[in-house]
């Protein structure tokens, strides 16, 4: 298999078995999910309203933190050095990981969403438009993520920092995703509208969070 | 093949590592880099193989394939062994192998060379130091790749896994392979050039940090063929080498700057 094939299958390996990032994701994601109808209280109407921002808030929450270690891990025993040396390119590298980490993160959470939806009285419609939202958003919050990862990859305690620079890039995202969650259940405004930026969102970041986050990779290596 | 360095320099954290450097290492024949600690042993190995940016001077490979860096040509076993905890042995070395390149390489024959064969369904985890380096070694096996750079190879190894790792490298050497290995002892090679980084400074200036001045006693310095130039080559080693055989050289000029190792 290619290289990029066995990077792919080894970073999925890893996030899969204890003590990666897949089970952290979706536990803390259910986590903040279960708690948030016993915080707000009994209130159906109000949790049915809020729904779709407590689970794109609880999806990004989640995201980050398997971000941490993405490329943390490989610098502190020494993987990161032979990856920088090999023939493949730094930035299909860096979006082969960011494509493992959601696969091990993201897909699960779009999967745990409609029984969360639950939880929040969530029904039918809203819960298919959120799952959507979220299938097309969390790629975008993993790759913008990996340039905050690729900031922070030689701090061994990385995670403020990568929080403070990536929610902000995340925000936008945040922000249509839950307008489109919202929009096709309460309208006025249709769907597509925010659903289209979220896609270009989501695009968007497929290209600049690789090729930003090899250039910091490229410079934190000095 | 012939890797040359002429001129060398390394800058890193803010000061000179070391400055002037310049070697020849041709296909068939070793080089063991010695100096104390913090004489930039690791920095060279790291700068050869293109981790740490080249200052000043040039890094030249001729004969290898012009398509591919050195690095790409190139194995480098740092200080840190690549090693995933929660993947097993078996599959750490299936990973790298499939990653540098050589995917249809079978990795049995490489874990039973290093003495693995045993572990090899075990996690990394639970490896002792020795057997991480020796996995690390069993990577090198496994990819063919010509120029091999080792960063003090036997420093957790027990001495019967230094005396195979000195055959894995006599063969390498044999197949045509040049090594590199930054060592503060010996490395069980005869007939190894030895490069030492050491400190020409004067006693005088010892407070001030100054750059290291390498010392390429086998190199091409000058624009001599490397076989005009006298190497000094390293003996069989002893168990206790003494240490005037191999620091007379630098001795000589530093009579001050005596008391490392």
């Amino acid at each position: 298999m290619s290289p990029l094939a066995a990077l792919l299958i080894r970073d999925m390996r890893i996030a899969v078995r204890v003590g990666g990032g897949a089970l952290m994701g979706v536990l803390f994601f259910l986590v903040v999910v279960t708690l948030v109808p016993f915080a707000v209280g009994p209130d159906l109407a109000l949790l049915k309203r809020i729904g779709p921002a407590i689970l794109w808030l609880a999806a990004l929450l989640a995201s980050l933190l398997a971000l941490d270690r993405l490329f943390a891990a490989d610098h502190e025993d020494g993987s990161l050095d032979l990856i920088l040396m090999s023939h493949a390119p730094l930035e299909l590298v860096v979006a082969v990981k960011g494509v493992a980490h959601w696969l091990t993160t993201g897909l699960p959470l779009i999967l745990a969403a409609p029984l969360s939806g639950l939880f929040l009285n969530l029904d039918a419609p809203a819960e298919a438009a959120l799952v959507l939202t979220l299938l097309v958003g969390t790629p975008a919050l993993t790759f913008i993520g990996l340039i905050g990862a690729a900031i922070a990859v030689a701090l061994r305690r990385g995670g403020l920092l990568l929080a403070v620079i990536v929610l902000p890039l995340t925000v936008p995202v945040l922000i249509f995703g839950v307008a489109a969650a919202n929009a096709a259940v309460v309208g006025p405004v249709p769907f597509g509208t925010p659903f289209t930026v979220l896609c270009a969102l989501t695009l968007a970041s497929l290209v600049v969070g690789p090729f930003a986050a090899a250039a910091a990779l490229r410079q934190e290596m000095e | 093949m012939r890797l040359s360095a002429l001129d060398l320099a390394c800058h890193r954290g803010g000061r000179d590592v070391f400055v002037g450097l310049s070697f020849a290492v041709a296909s068939g024949e070793a080089m063991a880099i010695t100096g104390r600690n913090g004489a930039g042993k690791s920095s060279l190995l790291r700068t050869i193989v293109g981790l740490v940016r080249v200052t000043h001077g040039q890094l030249a490979l001729e004969g290898g394939d012009p398509e591919l860096t050195i690095a790409e040509q190139a194995h480098y076993l740092g200080h840190q062994d690549a090693l995933k905890p929660s993947l097993s042995v078996a599959e750490n070395l299936r990973f790298w192998v499939g990653f540098l390149g050589a995917r249809a390489v079978a990795i049995q024959p490489s874990l039973d060379a290093v003495g693995l064969d045993e572990l090899a369904d075990l996690p990394a985890a639970y490896l002792s130091a020795g057997q991480r380096r020796r996995l690390s070694i069993a990577r090198l096996l496994a990819v063919k790749r010509p120029i091999w750079l080792l960063d003090e190879p036997t420093s957790t190894l027990d001495a019967s896994a230094q005396q195979r790792l000195a055959g894995f490298m006599r063969t390498h050497l044999a197949e045509g392979g040049l090594i590199l290995a930054a060592s503060h002892g010996s490395i069980g090679l005869d007939g190894a050039q030895e490069l030492r980084l050491g400190q020409a400074a004067s006693p005088l200036a010892a407070s001030v940090p100054s750059p290291l001045v390498g010392e390429g006693l086998g190199g091409g310095s000058g624009g001599g063929a490397p076989a005009s130039t006298p190497a000094r080559r390293l003996t069989t080693p002893t168990p206790n080498p003494s240490p005037t055989s191999l620091h007379s050289g630098a001795r000589k000029r530093d009579p001050g700057g005596g008391g490392e190792e």
